[in-house]
Formats: C-alpha cells, sequence, structure tokens
C-alpha cells in the first residue's frame, strides 16, 4: 500500500480547509437570522426550515406572552448582557420587539421569570439554526 | 395577552421547541434526527421529573 501514506498526509489538509465565500454562505446566515428558518427554505429544506421557524417563533411569542423580560443593549450586569447576547439571536423578532416596546414590564411573578428563559433560548436556539444553514449553504451538510 | 403557564407545562414546551431544534441541527439523517430529538426530548422532561423528586426528598 505504497499510497496510504500520501493520501493519510492530505485529509488533514483537506479538513481544514476554509469553505469558499460564496453569496450563499453569505447571504444564508444573515437571513437565516433575521427571519428564523428561512435559511433552510431558501435552500429548499422545507420540512425542517417551517420546523425551526415554529419552534423559535413560539418559544419567543410564549416568552412574550409570558410577560418575560426583552433585554437591550447594556455593559452593566454580566447576566443582563448574556440576557442582550441570548435576546437579539432572534433577529427580526427582537427587533420587532424592541420597536414596540415589548417585553418591558417589570417581573413581578415566576411566569415572567420563565417568559424570559423562552425568549433568551428562543435567540439561543435561532443561532444554531444559523449555524445548520451556513453549514448546508458550504456543503458541509446535506 | 398575559400566559400563565405552570412549572411542569412551561418545561414541557419548553422541551419540545428546543428538541425539535436539537434533532434537525445536530443530526444529519431525518431518522436520526427525529432520534434524536426524541432523545433530547426524554431527557429534558425525564431531568425534569428527576429534579423534583430530588428536591421534595431535600424538603424533607
Amino acid at each position: 500500500m505504497a499510497n496510504s501514506p500520501t493520501k493519510t498526509e492530505e485529509q488533514p489538509k483537506a479538513a481544514t480547509a476554509p469553505a469558499p465565500i460564496t453569496t450563499m454562505s453569505v447571504v444564508v446566515p444573515a437571513l437565516a437570522w433575521f427571519i428564523p428558518g428561512a435559511g433552510h427554505l431558501i435552500q429548499k429544506r422545507w420540512v425542517r426550515g417551517v420546523l425551526l421557524m415554529v419552534s423559535v417563533v413560539a418559544m419567543f411569542i410564549l416568552g412574550l406572552a409570558m410577560q418575560g423580560h426583552v433585554y437591550k443593549p447594556n455593559g452593566g450586569d454580566i447576566l443582563d448582557i448574556l440576557g442582550f447576547v441570548g435576546d437579539v439571536g432572534a433577529g427580526g423578532l427582537y427587533i420587532l420587539a424592541r420597536a414596540n416596546d415589548w417585553g418591558q414590564a417589570a417581573i413581578a411573578h415566576a411566569t415572567a421569570d420563565y417568559g424570559s428563559k423562552y425568549l433568551i433560548v428562543a435567540g439561543l436556539l435561532n443561532f444554531l439554526a444559523v449555524a445548520d444553514a451556513y453549514h448546508i449553504a458550504i456543503g458541509k451538510k446535506s | 395577552m398575559n400566559l400563565e403557564l405552570s412549572h411542569f407545562s412551561s418545561a414541557v414546551l419548553f422541551a419540545v421547541f428546543a428538541s425539535v431544534v436539537f434533532g434537525i441541527t445536530q443530526r444529519n439523517s431525518s431518522r436520526e434526527m427525529i432520534r434524536y430529538g426524541l432523545y433530547c426530548f426524554a431527557m429534558f422532561v425525564g431531568g425534569v421529573i428527576v429534579a423534583g423528586w430530588v428536591m421534595w426528598i431535600l424538603r424533607r
């Protein structure tokens, strides 16, 4: 097996090679962030796109309905900063909530605290969906 | 609109949505996605029930 050492030497190079920058590899993550599930839908992954959209949007709406808190950009407490990072992952939903001043009431009961967590996790789940849509766009995942 | 869910129903709804996203994003084939989603759901809900019983025992 004279060829096998050459093949094993080539494999790490191929694995670490950067993905080519294409229009889709730029547009898909941006769209997937702005509209949850749209990154999959634009790549014709209809079922996955709809399921992701329903899951993230439903979590965000339920969070708002439970009087959850929508975090603003801040430089104070670390938990508030992380709350903002989570919330902003929801993309267009976060912008819509901020524009309408939703989720600014004081957290007065346990349900509202669950609502805040729903809002944060909706954003974090959308980050996962963005990464997945990007992997499909660069051909790393089918 | 003011929705007031119990702790358990909040946790189950959370588990449903998180499991769907985990299943889709962390596996490659449809079959694996469904299996992993169900596994995550079982772990979330099982974790809630176990944690509930642990807190009940600690309170005694």
